[in-house]
């Protein structure tokens, strides 16, 4: 079973938000597999375990990409393709789902998986437009993978509780919290990392030339500080609970 | 020269710490408070490679060099330094000297299981008699016919119990002194081969620190290490590579109280403060970083000599010395800038500052380091 | 000539969901503002009876779009139906709640129609220039996006709690249209199996006006049950942050954070919660928040609008009988 595994690197989830010339500032920030994506990266190699083939990572990004990319080979991937070109700064998910779909459908797959949605811009979009451009079936955050045949049964999460959907591959699937506890990239798994292949292809490379968002470039600011609060210290916990009480009902009015 | 860990290096820091993070941070308290060793997390750091990052791959190794080592030490200290030991003492003095003096059939025997963390290493060179001055030896080691004969006791051990393969160190001819001690490879379940007592220690609480007993312990003669009269060489040569393992440990306790104090000082509001706004504190936290970058360097360029195989033993030396005298400062100093709090067991420094203490004691004393260092500096 | 603000509207069981009744009650306001129609889609089986109630709360237009293959729903089948009726109409802006389904079908009918799209949007305002700029957290809240398309239609999926619900107003009528889907097996590769729901007498998550949750400082599973009896009296929906999930104490569909559900509430009580920068991703937008915690140090209290220091063992039990007090 070939599985290609769609992996963006992000922020590290602690990293502090600063905006600088109008963009998000990334000096001195963790890059990191976007967490989700790592639920995608186990789900790929526990398949491949039991059905043998191929986990292929494609990831869209600068030379900084490389290093997530190399993680996830540590983990057990076996090889990785990245589109870094400058003509997608500025792409929205529109065309990046283009642009990955192509890198995608450059080899065979059984298979597509993702994160249900990047930590970074949380747009949680790309995946599932990807899989509008391939054609292909997808399913949004799914908690449950199996696969018997050309047939995947697969549960996902929906509001208030979860769905089971029989799905005919190939198909992508995007990853939920739950799905899978990834592991750890081992010793001897990031010292064999470097001597896996890592292709770099250019938009051209794929045979695209227009790469023209749908959406106008975003503005960005940060959130205004949320004015101090009331804090009750040093009191009773009756007397407490009771002044709360009294606030959120004639103060803020929420009760 | 270059000051940069390579990618391989990073993501091995990053790997190390997430995992030490995800599995070791949230128990370590409780582990530390009930003298737990945990089998769990032994077996755990076997199978992400950790117990034998410097040996080579065709002995189920990593294949990769010091400083990995190094890193791997330290991430496991920083959150938990009795987990650091148990990796350090299992791979700097018990698979380590197996690789440099064992012959290739002992390192199929034991190297292998040693590197894969299929089994546990541990070391005995200490005896009531035998700290520092090695030449006390009592213990005491017999040819007979195809076997040796054991006989006496070992302290301070650690991974004792729990480890399946010990390298222990005998004297076979008493009038040669540190020339008349040999070095043996013993595996735990050997009739005769018990142990004593478990110590009770101030900190590393959660590593296991037994005493070894041989009453005419029996092993086959392809046991002996090296050769005989050899056993104190290579003890002496397993403790400058050890030096290593140990000097991670210690920039790893004072990398772990430093950031403690880091965050402590910026949620901790004194006369309308936080304790970061003052320059006492700032001061403080200044030389800490300072010491601590110190000694990762003089830690580093010792792990770049091992790897090169050169002589280690003046720069393990100095490495070991200065990163635990610097763990000790540092924990000191993050204790203090916890003040009340910090003495008590709510907060991770009060266990880092017991930690640290071994660190100047074990692997040789700080007297030690310095004996070996003055040895170096005035041999012309 | 594009026309038309269109709500995707989201139906279980033939029950509107509240976001698309905010999100009605929302278009409404910038239809009038804009001059176009507010057009509300529906799709299902035997939805026709919902014409009415979207109509009470502003749609111009209701178009049905009603076929045994919609019952539930699947991306292939809602993502086609949709696409050709949003190429016959061309409206200018198609809004769908950020829901479970918002989430999966806005983004591949986005690609269909070959559009932008602007995600998990908590603002929404008219522009001359780009017809509807819209707001949106990134980094976890940690920074604001304002984002719009260059393209028509635009779409967009809202966050619950984001818009009020306006009143209903049983005497507007609406157009009514009904479309066909011609769904193709191509539609159809996935098909639903089994749809297990939680039986809840408390609000889902996402859309709850109050959450009442408890982190780390719960210290076990069974102490849910005084955030149960608190959310009972105020009609509230449980949370937990990840260290509650992570201990096992609650399951992780209760996860409020970066790593769990994204949440909007008017009162958001944190019961134990030291406030961890991925558990304020989750709950910073929502309205009044509380926090209760024994460590005057926590993180919670820097956002807390309203706060109590001291042992959420005590205080919680005492807060369920004053708000009993006030119901």
């Amino acid at each position: 079973m070939n599985i290609l595994v769609s992996l963006k690197q992000t922020f590290d989830t602690e990293a502090k938000i600063a905006i600088s010339g109008g963009k998000i500032d990334a000096t001195g920030v963790n890059l990191v597999i976007n967490p989700y994506d790592e639920f995608a990266v186990e789900e790929a190699l526990k398949l491949r375990e039991k059905f043998g083939g191929e986990v292929t990572i494609i990831s869209i990004g600068g030379d900084k990409v490389e290093t997530s990319v190399r993680t996830a080979l540590a983990m057990g991937a076996d090889k990785g393709v990245i589109v870094n070109d400058p003509a997608l700064e500025g792409a929205d998910e529109c065309v990046i789902a283009e642009v990955l779909a192509k890198a995608i459908a450059q080899q065979p797959y059984d298979l597509v998986l993702s994160g249900r949605i990047a930590v970074d811009d949380g747009s949680s979009q790309v995946a599932v437009r990807t899989a509008d451009v391939l054609n292909i079936p997808s399913v949004s955050s799914i908690l449950k993978l199996e696969i018997e045949g050309d047939v995947a049964t697969v549960t996902r999460e929906i509001d208030g509780g979860t769905e089971e959907l029989e799905v005919k591959m190939p198909a992508l699937f995007t990853a939920q919290k739950g799905l899978n506890e990834p592991r750890y990239p081992t010793m001897p798994g990031i010292m064999k990392a470097k001597k896996k292949e890592v292709k770099t292809v250019t938009l051209a490379d794929l045979g695209i030339s227009d790469a023209a968002p749908k959406m106008n470039a975003p503005k960005y600011s940060l959130p205004s500080p949320r004015k101090a609060g009331t804090i009750l210290s040093g009191m009773e916990a009756p007397d407490a609970a009771r002044e709360l009480a009294k606030l959120l009902h004639e103060e803020a009015k929420v009760i | 020269m270059d000051f940069q860990l390579t990618e391989d290096h990073l993501m091995m820091k990053k790997m190390v710490r997430d995992f030490a993070e995800a599995e070791a941070a949230e128990g370590a308290e409780h582990r530390d408070e009930h003298e737990e060793f945990s089998m769990d997390l032994w077996k755990k750091c076997g199978e992400l490679g950790l117990a034998g990052v410097t040996f080579p791959e065709e002995y189920g190794g990593v294949g990769a060099d010091y400083v990995s080592y190094a890193i791997t030490i330290e991430e496991l200290s920083r959150v938990d330094p009795s987990l650091g030991v148990t990796i350090s003492a299992h791979s700097s003095l018990c698979a380590n000297p197996i690789n440099l003096f064992g012959t290739e059939e002992q390192k199929q025997k034991y190297l292998v299981p040693l590197a894969t963390g299929e089994k546990m290493g541990a070391f005995g060179l200490t005896e009531s008699m035998a700290g520092t001055d090695a030449s006390g030896t009592k213990t005491t080691a017999v040819l007979e016919g195809d076997e040796y004969v054991i006989n006496g006791s070992k302290i301070f051990i650690t991974n004792g119990y729990y480890a399946d393969i010990y390298v222990i160190t005998a004297q076979m001819d008493k009038s040669k002194g540190n020339k008349g001690i040999a070095a043996f490879i013993l595996e735990k379940g050997t009739p005769g081969f018990t142990f004593g007592k478990k110590e009770k220690k101030m900190g590393i609480r959660s590593s296991a620190t037994y005493e070894l007993v041989f009453e005419n312990v029996r092993i086959p003669k392809e046991n002996l290490l090296g050769q005989e009269g050899q056993g104190f060489k290579i003890a002496m040569q397993t403790l400058d590579y050890g030096r290593i393992g140990i000097a991670a440990q210690a920039v790893g306790i004072a990398q772990g109280a430093y950031e403690q104090a880091i965050k402590y000082s910026k949620e901790r509001s004194q006369f309308g403060k936080t304790l970061s706004e003052f320059q006492v504190t700032q001061f403080k936290l200044a030389d800490m970083a300072l010491n601590i970058e110190a000694a990762r360097l003089l830690l580093y360029q010792a792990c770049c000599l091992a790897s090169e195989h050169k002589p280690v033993s003046m720069y393990s030396a100095m490495a070991k010395l200065f990163a635990a005298e610097t763990a000790n400062k540092v924990v000191t100093q993050a204790v203090q800038i916890h003040g009340g709090y910090g003495y008590t067991r709510e907060y991770p420094v009060e266990r880092f500052m017991r930690d640290a203490k071994i660190t100047e004691i074990y692997e040789g004393t700080s007297e030690a380091q310095r004996m070996v260092i003055a040895a170096h500096i005035l041999r012309d | 000539m594009a026309k038309g603000i269109w709500i995707i509207v989201e139906q279980s069981k033939l029950e509107i969901r509240k976001v698309s009744l905010e999100l009605i009650s929302q278009g409404r306001i910038l239809a009038d503002k804009t001059g176009e129609p507010l057009v509300a889609v529906i799709l299902g089986k035997g939805i026709a009876g919902l014409a009415d109630k979207v109509a009470a709360y502003g749609a111009d237009k209701v178009i049905l779009i009603e076929d045994d293959k919609l019952e539930n729903y699947t991306t292939g089948a809602y993502t086609s139906a949709l696409n050709k009726v949003i190429r016959k109409e061309e409206p200018q802006a198609v809004l769908l709640g950020n829901t479970a389904i918002g989430k999966d079908l806005a983004p591949r009918l986005a690609q269909r129609l070959g559009v932008g799209m602007a995600s998990d949007c908590v603002g929404m305002e008219t522009d001359d220039a780009s017809f509807l700029t819209f707001r949106r957290p990134i980094y976890g809240g940690k920074a604001f996006a304002e984002v719009s398309a260059n393209a028509r239609p635009v779409l967009a999926t809202i966050r619950p709690n984001t818009f009020p619900v306006g009143a209903a107003d049983e005497s507007k009528k609406a157009e009514v249209v009904t479309e066909t889907a011609e769904i193709s097996a191509d539609d159809l590769r996935a098909i639903v199996k089994d749809i297990a729901i939680a039986v809840s007498e408390r609000p889902e998550l996402i859309e709850a006006n109050v959450i009442i949750s408890g982190g780390r400082g719960m210290k076990g599973p069974e102490n849910y049950k005084i955030l149960e009896d608190c959310a009972d009296v105020l009609g509230a929906a449980v949370g937990a942050s990840r260290a509650a999930v992570d201990a096992g104490w609650i399951e992780q569909k209760f996860q409020v954070g970066q790593t769990g559900k994204t949440v909007s509430p008017t009162l958001y009580i944190a019961c134990g919660i030291s406030g961890a920068i991925q558990h304020l991703a989750g709950m910073g937008s929502s309205k009044v928040i509380v926090a209760i915690n024994k460590d005057p140090e926590a993180n919670i209290f820097t956002l807390a609008d309203y706060g109590i220091v001291g042992d959420l063992f005590d205080i919680v039990p005492l807060l369920t009988e004053e708000f009993k007090k006030l119901q």
